[in-house]
């Protein structure tokens, strides 16, 4: 589904990588490693289409990402490291505001819902800013509740920040992606068991 | 959960910036207070004679308006570049151009629209006759809207420099000089008694080209400066 054809990447005088080709099947996972600075996240920028490769192409279904952006973005759940959220916003506010950008309308049952699951039930109106690290984080990967529609997810650092009972529940969600036929890029230090395949990349400085 | 078209998106775009403009009253304020304080210093400075402030009002209040307006562009993608919600923004399904119009949409609703409103209120410490200021506020109406559309590419443009506010007024304001020279211009008319048709309709093309090319113009320009 999603392919990655000879990407080359030079950021400023450095070259991240060059000739990078992968393949993901549906329900296929890719981990991408690599020591700090060596361009996991420039890579992820690559595979949305964020940022213009320097050469080679990624392709999903088919069909390049940047040039059919407004189908693939239909398709495409990502989550950056920045959070994406409103300091000055509730965790409830920020989700229904960043699924809405989304393209995804979402009854308030269903909010409360996907709050509760990951632990923001009872601080859904207080500002992000007086949230911890760690709460904020969740509060931004509760977009993942209502990600079943998004045959993509990409994901960065999905894990940082979090605790174990938390890592359990991303978890959880990126198993249930895989059982729905889904791919999942994501990036993370951590080391993380999952049930199914995990294909991975390994990034070099 | 449903897949929602471009009007609920467009709509949540601008609730979430009128929103975070009322949790951050004070930033709203600001322009306002600038703007009312800028052009009340020019009848205490100059005098009380009515003729001479009659004469510099239509600028006094349009250079007033534009230099307010410059206050809060700055902001207006700054913190959603810092934040990750421009990368969000850009990779939603539906067109950047359309998203980017309702932040205008947003911004020009809480740092225009006040002015435009209090406007007539502060032409009348210049003396001015119920003509010209009803002239002054269509102007402003029309005017205001093309001030945040230019300033967004500009914002757009400056966005991630450093030093990005002075940088961002060297290439607005002068940008802004055609709406200067006809919305102040029929103020001026309005004051002479002669028909401010003229100056009207060419504020209104002005928006119109402002309206179809801005936002395309920023959104290219975010897309930049996402890179």
């Amino acid at each position: 589904m999603l392919e990655a054809l000879g990407l080359d990447c030079i950021r400023g005088q450095r070259r991240l990588f060059r000739d990078l080709s992968f393949d993901l099947a549906p329900g296929q996972m890719l981990w991408v490693l690599g020591p700090n600075g060596s361009g996991k996240t420039t890579l992820l920028r690559l595979l949305c289409g964020l940022l213009r490769p320097d050469g080679g192409g990624v392709r999903w279904k088919g069909k390049d990402v940047r040039r059919f952006s407004e189908t693939f973005h239909e398709d495409l759940l990502y989550l950056g490291h920045a959070p994406a959220g409103k300091e000055d916003l509730s965790s409830r506010e920020n989700l229904c505001f960043g699924l809405a950008q989304m393209g995804i309308g979402v009854a308030s049952h269903e909010v409360d819902s996907a709050l509760e699951e990951f632990g923001l039930a009872d601080l859904e109106t207080i500002p992000a800013r007086a949230l911890s690290q760690g709460q904020r984080r969740r509060a931004a990967l509760t977009r993942l509740a209502f990600g079943a529609d998004r045959p993509l997810w990409i994901l960065d650092e999905p894990f940082t920040a979090l605790d174990t009972q938390a890592v359990e529940l991303v978890r959880v969600h990126l198993a249930r992606q895989q059982t729905r036929g889904g791919c999942v890029v994501f990036t993370s230090h951590q080391d993380i068991e999952f049930p199914g395949a995990v294909k991975q990349v390994q990034l070099v400085q | 959960m449903t897949a929602i078209g471009l009007a609920p998106v467009f709509a949540a775009v601008v609730r979430r910036d009128l929103t975070l403009a009322l949790r951050r009253r004070s930033d709203v304020l600001t322009t306002l207070f600038f703007f009312v304080i800028v052009v009340s210093l020019f009848p205490l400075g100059v005098g009380t004679q009515s003729n001479i402030l009659r004469s510099i009002a239509p600028g006094v209040v349009w250079v007033a308006a534009l230099l307010a307006s410059m206050l809060a562009l700055v902001r207006l993608f700054a913190s959603d570049f810092d934040d990750g919600t421009l990368e969000q923004l850009t990779l939603s399904p539906q067109p950047l151009v359309l998203l980017v119009a309702g932040k205008v949409l947003a911004h020009w609703l809480v740092s225009g629209l006040p002015l435009v409103l209090i406007a007539p209120l502060l032409g009348l410490q210049f003396d001015l006759p119920a003509a010209a200021l009803r002239t002054m506020t269509v102007a402003l109406l029309l005017g205001t809207p093309c001030l945040s559309l230019i300033g967004a590419v500009g914002a757009a443009l400056t966005l991630g420099v450093r030093g990005a506010g002075g940088l961002l007024a060297l290439l607005v304001l002068p940008l802004y000089i055609p709406v200067l020279i006809f919305g102040a211009g029929a103020v001026s008319a309005a004051l002479d008694g002669m028909s401010v048709n003229g100056q009207l309709s060419v504020l209104g093309a002005l928006l119109l080209i402002a309206l179809a090319l801005a936002p395309w113009a920023a959104a290219t320009a975010l897309r930049i400066a996402l890179e």
